[in-house]
This record gives C-alpha cells, sequence and structure tokens, in this order.
C-alpha cells in the first residue's frame, strides 16, 4: 500500500507546486504583471472588480507576501478564482465550469481510446514479427506520431469538413440550438466531436503503439513467456496473460507520464476546432491578457493530468502484485 | 547407435542448430546423437557456450528466432518432433515432457501467484473440476517439500531454494516421462544446490521419468547421473556411463576437465588446465575442434573430422580410439 | 505534439566504451547501419542545406511585399503568395534557417539540463538525489503547452530567446528521468569502482568515465529534444505567441491561418509549413527511435519467418 501512498504524495506536491507556480509567476516575471494589472484596471472598472482580480492573485495590498500567499491558497481551495477579464462579469469559476466537460469528454474519451487500441495494436505487431507489416509499421508510426497536431487537424479540416463537406467546421455543437439531452443534440455533438477526436487518436496512437509493441517483444523473449509455452498453453492465452499483462506495465506508467503532452497537443486541437473545451478557453484568456482565467484553467488542466496520473497508478497497482509489496 | 534391449524413450540423431545471425548461420548444436532411456538419468556437461542449453531447448522444441533445428530428428516415444506444428506438440508438452528451466524468478509469471499458474497447465490440456485441480496442486507442492498455503504465493514472495521447488512440482504436474532440467541449481547456494539435487534424484526414483540435466557444474551431477555426456564446441566429444568416464576418462578433453577438479582426499596434485581458450563457435577449427588445444594431436586431427568411437558402451569422439 | 512515453527502463543498453573517440565512433557506425536512422539524417541534411544556401535557392526575398496578394501557385510563385503579397517558397526557405536554429538551440539547452539533472542525481544520491528526482518529476507531469503559454504571456517579450527558453524549461524533464536510471546503473558497475581504486575524483570519474559511455544515449536525447522543440515552437508561434515577424514556419501558419487561408482558398500556405514541420519532426523521430533498435537489436525488422511458425527439418 505504500506504493499508492508514495503515488498520493507526488500529486500533492504536484498539485501544491501548481498553485505556489500560479502564485509566483506572475510576481517575479519582468514588469511584474500583477500588480500591472492591477494598475490598469484601477478606476476603469469597479471596485469589486478589482477586489476580484486581488482575489484570484492573492494581490491584497496590506499583507505581507507570505499572508498573500495563504490567502490565495485559501481561495483557491473554496474554488475563488476570481472574476473573468474575457467574460466579464462572469465568475472564473463558472467558465472553467462551462468549458470542463467539453474537454473531458473529447479529450478524456479520445485518448483513452486510442490507448487502448494503440496496446492491442503493439502487442499483436510484436507477436506476429516478420514478414511486410512488421517492417513497415514502426517508420510508418514514426512518422505519424511527429505531425504536429494542430496541422494534422487543419489537414481534416480542409480535407472532410471543407473540401467534402462531411463534418461541420468547428464548435461542439450547433449553435442556433441549445444545450439539451436530446438524442438529435447527442447526435451533434457526436458529428462535431468526430474530426477533433479522430486527429488526436491519430497522432497520439502511435505513440502507444510503437512503445506496447516494442516493450511486448522484450516481454516476449522472457525466461516465462518460454515456460508457457513450454507447458502446452494455448497461444491467445501466452500473448495475454503472460507477455502481454507484463508488457503494459511499464506501458501505463508511460501513459500517466505523457498526458501532459497528449493533453498540450489536444489543446491546440481544440484551438483550430474551436472546440469550447478548456484549451480553447485558454487561447481567448491569453488574447485578452485575463491572468486570472489563464491561472485557473491552467491548474485546471494539471489537475487533470494529474487525477488520470493516479487512477494509472491505481491501474497499475491491481494488475502487478509486485507493487503491493514495495515501499 | 547402440542398439538396447528396450526402444529408448528419446532418440535424437544428427541434430544441427543454427542461429541465424546478419553474417550467416551459426552452428551452435552439430550432429549431435544421443539416447535416452526410461528413467535414465543423463547429465550433458561443458563449458558455457558449448551449446548444451541450445541442444535442451531443440529437443524441448522451444528454439526462437535466430535460432532453428537445420537438420536431424528427435524421435521421441517414437513420435517425430521435429516435423510437427506448435498445435501438434501441445499434446505431448508438459503431459509427456516438461522443462525444468534455471532461474525461477525468471521463469515464473511475476503478476501470477503459483496456483494460477499450476492451473494454466492443467486447464491447458483437460478439463479439471477445480476440486480436481486444488488437490492435485496441493499434492504436488507436498511433494516437492513446499507449504501448499504458498499456492496463493506470488513468485517474489518465495525464496530463491522454493521457488526452484515450485517449479520442479509444476514440471511434474502430469507426472510426465522426461523432465529436461537447464542447470536448476546454479542460481542457488551450494547448500540448497545439494538440497534440491536430493530432492530431485528422489522423486525421479518415486515417479520413475527420466531427466536429461544440463549444467557446468561436473562434480555435482557425477554424484546423481547414470550417464554423462561431454560437449565441446557444439558437439558431444564423450557420453557413457558415469562411474566409468570419471574412473577412465577417454577423450582429451574430458581427460582435462577431470584434471581441473582435483579431489579432497588422495595425493596432492598440481593444478592443471587445458592449454588455450575455447574457439569462436562461428569459426571452428578444422577436423577435430579440440586439436589445437589437444595433447595428443595427430596429422590427421587438423584435417579429418572424428567420429563416434566405441569402446565398451561408451561412445568418444576421437581419433585416438579409431581402432 | 509526438507522444513520447516515458518508461523507467533505460532506453539503451549501452556495452563498455573507453575513451571519448571510441563513443562517438560506436554511435556513428551505429547509425550509419540503420535504415532508418539514414532516412531521417537524410532528411535533416536536406533542411540544413536549405538553410545555408537558402538565398541562392530562394527567387526572392521573402520579406518584399510586392507582389500581388494570395495567389495561387504558379511558376513565378511556386507556392503562391501571402496575404500581403510575399512570395511563400521564399519564405519557406528562408524560415528553414530560424526553425532549425530553434529546434536544435532548445535541443541542446534541454539535453545540457538533462544530463546536469540527470547524472547528478545518480551520483550524489541521498537527500539530493530524492529532491531532484521529485523535482524532475513535477516537471515531467505538468502540461507543457500551458505551462508555455503563461509563462509566454507573462514575459510579454515574444523574442527568439523567451521561447528557446520556455522550450528548454518544459523539456528538459523526459531525458533527465533516463539518464538518471542509466547513470545508476552504470555507476555500479566494476569499471567505475577501478577509477575509484585507481583515486580518482568524482568529477575525473564523471566526465571521462561515465559520461562517454552514456554518449549513445545523449545523442538520442538530443534528437529526442529537437523534436519536441520543433513540435513546441511550432504550437506557440501558431497561437501567436512567437515573434509575429520572425521567419519561422510556425509564424508562417499563424499568419495562414490569421488570413483564414483555408477557407479563402490558399490550403497552399497552410500545407507548405506544415509539411516542413512534419518533415523535420519525422527525421528527429526516425533517428531518435534508430537508438532503440541499435541499442536493443531483438527490435529491428524481422527477415526470417513468422515466429509463430516452425521451422521444418531439411533432409
Amino acid at each position: 500500500m505504500s506504493y499508492l501512498v508514495r503515488r498520493l504524495e507526488f500529486f500533492f506536491i504536484t498539485l501544491w507546486a501548481t498553485l505556489t507556480m500560479n502564485f509566483i509567476l506572475p510576481r517575479i516575471m519582468p514588469g511584474n504583471p500583477a500588480q500591472a494589472m492591477l494598475v490598469r484596471y484601477h478606476g476603469r472598472v469597479s471596485p469589486q472588480t478589482v477586489h476580484a482580480i486581488e482575489v484570484a492573485f492573492g494581490l491584497n495590498p496590506g499583507g505581507s507576501i507570505f499572508q498573500q500567499y495563504l490567502e490565495y491558497l485559501r481561495n483557491t481551495v473554496t474554488g475563488n478564482f476570481g472574476t473573468s477579464v474575457t467574460f466579464f462579469p462572469v465568475p472564473v469559476g463558472d467558465v472553467v465550469k462551462q468549458s470542463l466537460p467539453w474537454t473531458l469528454g473529447l479529450v478524456g474519451m479520445a485518448t483513452v481510446i486510442a490507448f487502448i487500441i494503440g496496446t492491442v495494436i503493439g502487442m499483436l505487431a510484436a507477436w506476429r514479427r516478420g514478414g511486410v507489416f512488421d517492417a513497415i509499421l514502426p517508420p510508418v508510426f514514426i512518422v505519424i506520431s511527429a505531425f504536429p497536431y494542430f496541422w494534422l487537424a487543419l489537414l481534416f479540416l480542409l480535407a472532410f469538413a471543407l473540401t467534402l463537406g462531411w463534418f461541420p467546421l468547428g464548435f461542439a455543437y450547433d449553435l442556433t440550438d441549445t444545450i439539451n439531452f436530446s438524442w438529435s443534440f447527442i447526435g451533434q455533438v457526436i458529428w462535431h466531436g468526430f474530426l477533433p477526436a479522430l486527429t488526436i487518436v491519430i497522432t497520439s496512437i502511435g505513440g502507444w503503439i510503437l512503445t506496447m509493441r516494442n516493450t511486448m517483444i522484450t516481454t516476449l523473449a522472457e525466461d516465462y513467456v518460454k515456460m508457457a509455452r513450454a507447458k502446452g498453453l494455448s497461444p491467445l492465452r501466452i500473448m495475454f496473460m503472460y507477455a502481454g499483462r507484463n508488457a503494459i506495465l511499464p506501458n501505463l506508467t508511460g501513459f500517466a507520464m505523457s498526458l501532459g503532452f497528449v493533453i498540450s497537443g489536444a489543446i491546440l486541437v481544440e484551438i483550430v476546432f474551436n472546440y469550447p473545451g478548456l484549451g480553447f478557453t485558454l487561447l481567448q484568456a491569453v488574447h485578452s491578457e485575463d491572468y486570472a482565467l489563464m491561472q485557473t484553467l491552467f491548474l485546471m488542466i494539471t489537475l487533470a493530468v494529474l487525477i488520470a496520473v493516479l487512477a494509472a497508478d491505481v491501474v497499475t497497482a491491481i494488475l502487478d502484485p509486485r507493487t503491493r509489496e514495495q515501499g | 547407435m547402440i542398439a538396447t534391449a528396450t526402444k529408448p524413450l528419446l532418440e535424437v540423431k544428427d541434430l544441427c542448430v543454427d542461429y541465424l545471425t546478419d553474417h550467416g548461420a551459426v552452428r551452435a548444436v552439430d550432429r549431435v546423437s544421443l539416447e535416452v532411456r526410461k528413467g535414465e538419468f543423463l547429465g550433458i556437461v561443458g563449458e558455457s557456450g558449448c551449446g548444451k542449453s541450445t541442444l535442451l531447448y531443440a529437443i524441448a522444441r522451444l528454439l526462437t528466432p535466430p535460432a532453428e533445428i537445420a537438420s536431424g530428428d528427435i524421435w521421441f516415444d517414437g513420435h517425430d518432433l521435429v516435423s510437427m506444428t506448435d498445435s501438434e506438440l501441445r499434446h505431448f508438452r508438459w503431459k509427456q515432457y516438461s522443462v525444468v528451466m534455471q532461474s525461477a524468478m525468471n521463469a515464473l509469471n511475476p503478476v501470477m501467484s503459483i496456483g494460477e499458474q499450476l492451473r494454466d497447465a492443467f486447464e491447458a490440456h483437460q478439463h479439471f473440476t477445480g476440486r480436481q485441480i486444488t488437490t492435485r496442486s496441493e499434492e504436488l507442492m507436498r511433494i516437492v517439500g513446499i507449504d501448499a498455503v504458498h499456492l496463493r504465493s506470488y513468485p517474489h514472495q518465495l525464496s530463491g531454494g522454493m521457488r526452484q521447488r515450485a517449479m520442479i512440482a509444476m514440471a511434474l504436474a502430469f507426472t510426465p516421462d522426461l523432465v529436461i532440467m537447464d542447470e536448476p541449481t546454479s542460481a542457488l547456494d551450494v547448500v540448497a544446490q545439494r538440497s534440491l539435487m536430493l530432492k530431485i534424484k528422489q522423486l525421479q526414483r518415486e515417479f520413475g521419468f527420466a531427466t536429461i540435466f544440463v549444467t557446468h557444474d561436473m562434480s555435482l551431477v557425477s554424484h546423481f547421473s547414470d550417464r554423462l555426456a561431454v560437449m565441446y564446441v557444439g558437439q558431444i566429444v564423450e557420453i557413457g556411463d558415469t562411474r566409468r568416464l570419471f574412473a577412465e576418462p577417454k577423450h582429451p578433453y574430458t581427460v582435462g576437465l577431470m584434471r581441473s577438479f582435483p579431489s579432497i582426499t588422495g595425493e596432492l596434485q598440481p593444478l592443471a588446465g587445458i592449454a588455450g581458450s575455447p574457439p569462436d563457435l562461428a569459426r571452428p577449427p578444422s577436423g577435430c575442434r579440440f586439436h589445437p588445444r589437444c595433447p595428443h594431436v595427430m596429422p590427421r586431427c587438423r584435417t579429418e573430422e572424428p567420429e563416434f568411437y566405441a569402446r565398451e558402451d561408451d561412445l568418444v569422439r576421437c581419433f585416438l580410439f579409431d581402432a | 505534439m509526438a507522444i513520447r512515453v516515458v518508461t523507467d527502463q533505460a532506453a539503451v543498453q549501452v556495452p563498455i566504451v573507453t575513451g571519448r573517440r571510441g563513443a562517438l565512433g560506436a554511435v556513428t557506425r551505429g547509425l550509419t547501419r540503420n535504415r532508418k536512422a539514414l532516412a531521417g539524417l537524410g532528411i535533416f541534411g536536406f533542411f540544413v542545406l536549405l538553410a545555408i544556401f537558402a538565398p541562392l535557392i530562394a527567387p526572392y526575398d521573402p520579406h518584399a511585399l510586392q507582389f500581388d496578394q494570395m495567389l495561387q501557385p504558379s511558376p513565378a510563385h511556386l507556392l503562391g503568395t501571402t496575404g500581403t503579397g510575399q512570395d511563400i517558397f521564399s519564405q519557406l526557405v528562408f524560415s528553414t534557417r530560424e526553425s532549425l536554429f530553434i529546434a536544435l538551440g532548445a535541443g541542446l539547452g534541454a539535453t545540457v539540463i538533462s544530463v546536469i539533472v540527470g547524472v547528478s542525481a545518480a551520483y550524489m544520491g541521498g537527500l539530493w538525489d530524492h529532491v531532484l528526482n521529485l523535482f524532475t518529476d513535477v516537471f515531467l507531469v505538468l502540461p507543457t503547452l500551458p505551462l508555455m503559454i503563461i509563462v509566454g504571456t507573462y514575459l510579454n517579450n515574444r523574442g527568439l530567446v523567451v521561447l528557446i527558453g520556455v522550450i528548454v524549461v518544459t523539456g528538459w524533464s523526459y531525458g533527465a528521468r533516463q539518464l538518471r536510471s542509466q547513470a545508476l546503473s552504470l555507476r555500479n558497475r566494476e569499471f567505475l569502482e577501478a577509477s575509484r581504486v585507481r583515486g580518482e575524483r568524482s568529477a575525473y570519474i564523471i566526465l571521462f568515465e561515465v559520461l562517454p559511455n552514456m554518449t549513445s544515449l545523449i545523442v538520442a536525447i538530443f534528437f529526442g529534444a529537437a523534436l519536441y522543440a520543433v513540435l513546441a515552437a511550432a504550437g506557440l508561434q501558431f497561437i501567436g505567441l512567437g515573434d509575429p515577424n520572425s521567419l519561422s514556419w510556425g509564424t508562417m501558419l499563424y499568419w495562414a491561418q490569421a488570413n483564414g487561408a483555408l477557407l479563402a482558398g490558399s490550403p497552399v500556405w497552410v500545407l507548405a509549413p506544415g509539411i516542413c514541420i512534419a518533415a523535420l519532426g519525422a527525421a528527429f523521430a526516425l533517428i531518435n527511435y534508430a537508438f532503440d533498435e541499435i541499442g536493443n537489436p531483438a527490435l529491428r525488422p524481422v527477415r526470417r519467418a513468422r515466429a509463430g511458425r516452425i521451422s521444418m527439418s531439411h533432409k
């Protein structure tokens, strides 16, 4: 169990680091953006807004920096993130709450699908060596996985949405409609989400395929696989229970660690497709210099990654009895 | 080959195994022939890299690329193992012959418990009820001297000696006719080694299976084997009754080996080694492979390859015995 | 951005090499024998040549605004013109310089930091190791693009140095982990014991015995970092966080998107820089992967019959 305790420790430490970074960065950057913003808005917006901004940054003019830090932490934990400049006067928390489900849905599902399919393909690719497939698969996927996410998104947009007209040009649903749970709405969501999801899946799947294939090839050379063959077990059982289950373990950890990269790419995809998730909102925040919103989005994105990492750790602990002993 | 009264359990004839590398095929096992009778304990000894493990896995049909059987026959109980496909072989595996590997830490699946791995072996061949499997598993553990509670343990939770015993328990699941062992004691300390060997010998007497036991430790195997085969650079150079081989080694290589193991009792002898070093398998010497290091080398040794020559029940691959 | 799945295994198994020259020689030999590496190096070489000979290859001054806007590709303008009347082909060729510079510069920077952090963590051990490790893991998990966006926005300076700096700060952690893992395994090997027994100081040991043996991994990490840099730079420039006046593939994409190139019927403006980014990225990815194959021969394409088939005896 100490394995999971260690992972939880890591979870909280990283979370704390993110919060602290959010606090420190604006203060140490040349020009002190936090103060600059305050000066800029002073006299131009209502005192409540000024206060909201102060809250977001912990810029209580009265206290020492340490006091500001504590207040900032307290505000964050209670969900008080200040007011958004981009979507004035909506509180930042609400803006985030609106974008979060879109990102979780699109990016979350696309990543999980890519991981599962990629892992299975990688496993099969390692099992059946030799021949054309074995020689072609690695280079093809190496090249594909080097494509910039957003460029592939643009390509798909060009090909399938603009030229062929099979899919809409962007956003998550038809803007003339309102959010509801009818079948037609759900259909829209799927239709709008298809191209962005496809982009994410295609660019990320190469990584999973290749690493699973490589781990699997190494695992297949292990003595216990030879032993399994010696026992006369069926090839399917060997592939899944002996090779696959051992090969996937380092991949799960790798999956967790790579999520930071995946989310980054997915953000770019959101931007290209104007998909109203965290990434797209982040871009809008950048353009309006909405620091409060930017920070909170960064926090949310990091939190999402950390939770996924923790989930992967839990799955690893379930699959690998050795982690349950280790410290 | 010497005709025996009963048909041998295992007959290997002129087996050749190649490793296919980027620079061509390297012959790791060259025209090896041997027989194993029912209940017999055959030891195979040789230096590292002489091809004994390759030979073992070739016999068990467990080779993986780049190694492959280039030519030769393996007859097990009258069946031709070499020409069988994987699915045909699966009927034989574990039920007729099983394998014990060198390091149980590597040979046991780290994410499955011992009991689960035993169950796999059973279920792969026949449909047993859960109760039958449990009973049999517990019995097997008892036979090798492990508490049955460890059926639920994972390999990393057992000690080295226990893991090896667990492997042997698995190997005996169907009480096969032949158990192939690849240096099963090498990973253990001396005390555990002896204890394991005694256990293996006892089980062999009790259940009557034949054993092929590969090792580099001559003194260890000599106490337990009926017959011994000595390998050098991919070939068997001498094969015969263990006692006789030890008392009167014939092949110059075997003689050299014996002299490297001075006895604790008896006169003091100066330590002797074998001059030179083993050649590269990819470029074996011409003629007799041992000739560069042989103290009795003759001119024909450099050009001709010796066959097996018989002396009583033993075979020697050396021109000195070409009577 | 490409996925680089991080595993705990030291990606490259290195045989012991003595001396620095031996190490680099081994790396070069290994690379030249590997087809993927050759392909990657070829593409990379092509771009290097393009960058060096840009003035000779590009027909026009990339900044020149004298042409008609949004022209389609024609013999006069191979890739058409931009929304402000610049020749796209010339822009593309000249942009190679800055894009290459960013990739190699940021890649080098990130690699240097990785080596310093990774190797010192392995050698200092104890609390220092624990702290550095935690530091590395935290940076590894943090989503890089949002972090880069935030830092880039705060800095409000869109220059090249900032861009490279931001990429380096977010990109070093991936390599540090692998380097530490390999440094740890090397630390316990006998030849280092021999050095210690000879009385060599730690710094000497690290510089002259350990690092040469890690050359292969370091070079592999460099290409991985360069790959990350290419894609990260492109991403940042695309959303407008680079210098909009600079000549870079990513910036070209930014302007293409800002001018609605796709909708306005000038897809070449979008496709061309994208292909270059993808190609350079692919080159680095291929070379990087080649190191995996060199270190672990089992990964190379298998020539013979499939593993599932049994070889028949020949009579």
